[in-house]
C-alpha cells in the first residue's frame, strides 16, 4: 500500500493551511484590539496555540508524506510521550520500576510494530490481554503490597489510553475498504481534522457563547453552548469532507458526530484526572496547549470506536 | 561530539528541562550542589547547562565507581572530565587522625580543580538515597567551600530522577524528570561549620516543588 499524495489530500492540507493563516491573521489583529489585561492574556494564549498548530500541521503533514510507516512512527512517538506524562504524575512506587521500563520499550513499539505489520488479531488483544497479564506479574514479583491493585492498575490504564486507543489512529491504514485501497491517509487525516476541529470549535463557540458550565468540577472551561455548537459545527465540517472519504454525506455526519461525542468524552474523563492529581496541563512541552496528552487526550477516546465503526461498516 | 550525544541521551530519558530561580546561568565560577539519588544525577544536571559553561563544570564523583570498566573511565576521563575522589574507603579501619589526613587531602585536590575558571558540579550528602528525603550534608561542602569562599554555591534540585533510573537498576523508565536552579548562597567565614551545612541544605530543600 503506498499513500500518493493524491489531489483530495492536497485539497484537504491546503484547506488546513488557508485555516491557519486565517487564524494567524485573525490573532495579528485581535492582538492590535485587545485592551484589557485579561483580554491580552487570551489572545496571547490564543496566538501561541496558533504558532503550535502551525508545527504541529508541519509535523503531521511530513509524516503523512513519507507513507503508513511515517505515520506509525508519529503516533508511536505520541504514545511515547503522552505515557510519559501520564506515568509521571502517577504516583509509583520503586517495585513497579520494571514493569513500567516494559510497558515502553516492550509493549508500546510491539503494539506499533502489529501496526506495521497489519497483525490486527494480536493488536486488539496485545495491552488488554499480555500486558493485563504481565504488569501485575511483575509488580507482585518485585514484593512490594502496598496499594497493590492501584498502581497496577493505573499503570494498566496508561497503557490502554496512551498506546491501545492511541494506536487505533494509524491502525486505520491497515483496513481493506473495497474501492478505498491505498487511499486510507485521508482516514486518518479526517479523523484527526474532526477531532482536533471539534476541539478548536468547542473552545471558539464556548469564548463566544459560553454561559452555562457542564462540568464545572472536571472542566471549568467547558460550557454547554460551547459544546452543542462544537459538536453541531464539527459535525457539519465532518459531512463537507464526504468527498475525500469512502462515506456518502450522510454517513460522513454520523461518524463526525460519533467522533466529536467520544473527543468530548477524552478531554473531560483526562481532565479528571488532572483535577484529581491537583495540576492543569500533563506537560509543558506545546506552547499554549501544554502536554502531548493535553492535546491528544479527545483523540485517545475518538480513534477506537471511529476505528471499529469504519472496519464493520466499510 | 560526544558531549552533544551524551546530553542528547539524557533529555531523551529524562526530558528533564533546566528552571532557572532566583539567578540565570552564569559564567562565574560555582558549586552546584545537588540531592542524589540516581546515577543520572550529575549528568542531566551537566546537559541542563548551556554548552559553553557546560564546558567548564566537572563534576565530583567517587573513583571506586568511575574508574571501572572502559567505558566509564572513558567517559569520567575525556567527556565529563570528572573530579574522581576516594570516597569513605580510603580511610576505613585506619585510626582518626589519618581519616582527617584523608579527607583534608581530598578536599584540597577538589578546591585546587576549582582553578581560576572551572565550576563544580557535587553532591553534598555523600551517597544515592531513595529520593524520599535528603540526608544531612557531609562536612566536606563547607571546607571546600572555606578553601575558596570567592566561588558562588548554587544548590540544584532534581526532580522524580530516583523514579527513572533508581539504585540498583540498569535499565531507565523514562518518566519527566526536572532540575532546579536556585538563587546562588554566600559563604560567611564567621559562621559554624553545622549551620552553614543546615542552611545550604535548607536551600536546596526550598526549590522542591510543593
Amino acid at each position: 500500500m503506498k499513500l500518493a499524495f493524491d489531489r483530495q489530500l492536497g485539497l484537504l492540507f491546503g484547506g488546513v493551511v488557508g485555516l491557519l493563516i486565517l487564524a494567524s491573521l485573525a490573532g495579528w489583529l485581535l492582538a492590535r484590539r485587545a485592551r484589557t489585561e485579561a483580554g491580552r492574556a487570551t489572545v496571547a494564549n490564543m496566538n501561541a496555540r496558533v504558532r503550535s498548530w502551525w508545527v504541529m500541521v508541519a509535523i503531521f503533514a511530513g509524516s503523512m508524506a513519507t507513507g503508513p510507516i511515517g505515520a506509525v512512527i508519529l503516533f508511536g512517538l505520541l504514545s511515547f510521550f503522552a505515557l510519559r506524562e501520564f506515568i509521571t504524575l502517577t504516583p509509583t512506587r520503586r517495585a513497579d520500576h520494571r514493569a513500567i521500563f516494559y510497558s515502553f520499550f516492550v509493549f508500546l513499539p510491539l503494539q506499533y510494530y502489529l501496526v506495521a505489520i497489519r497483525w490486527y488479531g494480536l493488536f486488539a488483544i496485545l495491552i488488554p490481554v499480555y500486558a493485563f497479564l504481565y504488569v501485575p506479574t511483575r509488580c507482585a514479583l518485585s514484593g512490594d503490597t502496598e496499594r497493590f491493585l492501584e498502581r497496577v492498575a493505573k499503570i494498566q490504564w496508561g497503557l490502554m489510553v496512551c498506546v491501545y486507543c492511541v494506536s487505533h489512529a494509524p491502525a486505520l491504514l491497515m483496513l481493506e475498504i473495497p474501492g478505498f485501497s491505498g487511499q486510507n491517509g485521508k482516514l486518518l487525516l479526517f479523523l484527526v481534522l474532526v477531532v482536533q476541529m471539534s476541539d478548536v470549535l468547542q473552545y471558539v463557540w464556548g469564548k463566544l457563547l459560553g454561559r452555562h458550565k457542564i462540568a464545572p468540577n472536571v472542566s471549568p472551561n467547558k460550557t454547554v453552548e460551547g459544546f452543542v455548537g462544537g459538536v453541531l459545527s464539527a459535525t457539519g465540517l465532518g459531512a463537507a469532507l464526504w468527498w475525500a472519504t469512502p462515506f456518502k454525506p450522510w454517513q460522513a455526519a454520523l461518524l463526525a458526530f460519533a467522533i466529536t461525542l467520544m473527543g468530548f468524552a477524552g478531554g473531560l474523563v483526562m481532565s479528571a484526572i488532572k483535577r484529581d492529581r491537583g495540576v492543569k496541563d500533563y506537560g509543558a512541552v506545546i506552547a499554549g496547549h501544554g502536554g502531548i496528552l493535553d492535546r491528544i487526550d479527545s483523540l485517545c477516546f475518538a480513534a477506537p470506536l471511529f476505528f471499529h465503526l469504519v472496519r464493520y461498516f466499510f | 561530539m560526544i558531549d552533544s550525544l551524551v546530553s542528547g541521551l539524557a533529555w531523551l530519558v529524562t526530558g528533564a528541562q533546566a528552571r532557572w530561580v532566583g539567578a540565570g546561568p552564569s559564567a562565574a565560577q560555582r558549586i552546584y550542589f545537588a540531592n542524589h539519588s540516581s546515577h543520572l544525577d550529575f549528568v542531566v544536571i551537566w546537559s541542563c547547562l548551556p554548552r559553553e559553561i557546560r564546558a567548564r563544570t566537572r563534576p565530583v564523583a567517587g573513583r571506586d565507581y568511575w574508574e571501572r570498566g572502559w567505558l566509564r573511565r572513558k567517559l569520567s576521563r575525556d567527556v565529563f572530565r570528572a573530579v574522581l575522589i576516594d570516597r569513605g574507603g580510603a580511610g576505613q579501619g585506619a585510626d582518626h587522625a589519618a581519616r582527617t589526613e584523608a579527607a583534608r587531602r581530598t578536599v584540597e585536590a577538589t578546591a585546587a580543580a576549582l582553578g581560576s575558571f572551572e565550576s563544580l558540579i557535587l553532591f553534598p550528602e555523600g551517597t544515592r538515597g531513595d529520593g524520599s528525603n535528603v540526608a544531612p550534608f557531609k562536612s566536606g561542602l563547607y571546607h571546600l567551600c572555606a578553601l575558596r569562599p570567592d566561588v558562588e554555591l548554587v544548590p540544584v534540585w532534581l526532580d522524580n530522577l530516583f523514579r527513572i533510573l533508581p539504585k540498583g537498576e540498569i535499565l531507565p523508565a523514562p518518566l519527566l524528570g526536572s532540575v532546579t536552579f536556585g538563587p546562588p548562597l554566600r559563604f560567611d567565614p564567621t559562621e559554624p561549620r553545622d549551620a552553614f551545612l543546615a542552611r545550604a541544605r535548607a536551600a536546596l530543600l526550598e526549590l522542591k516543588p510543593a
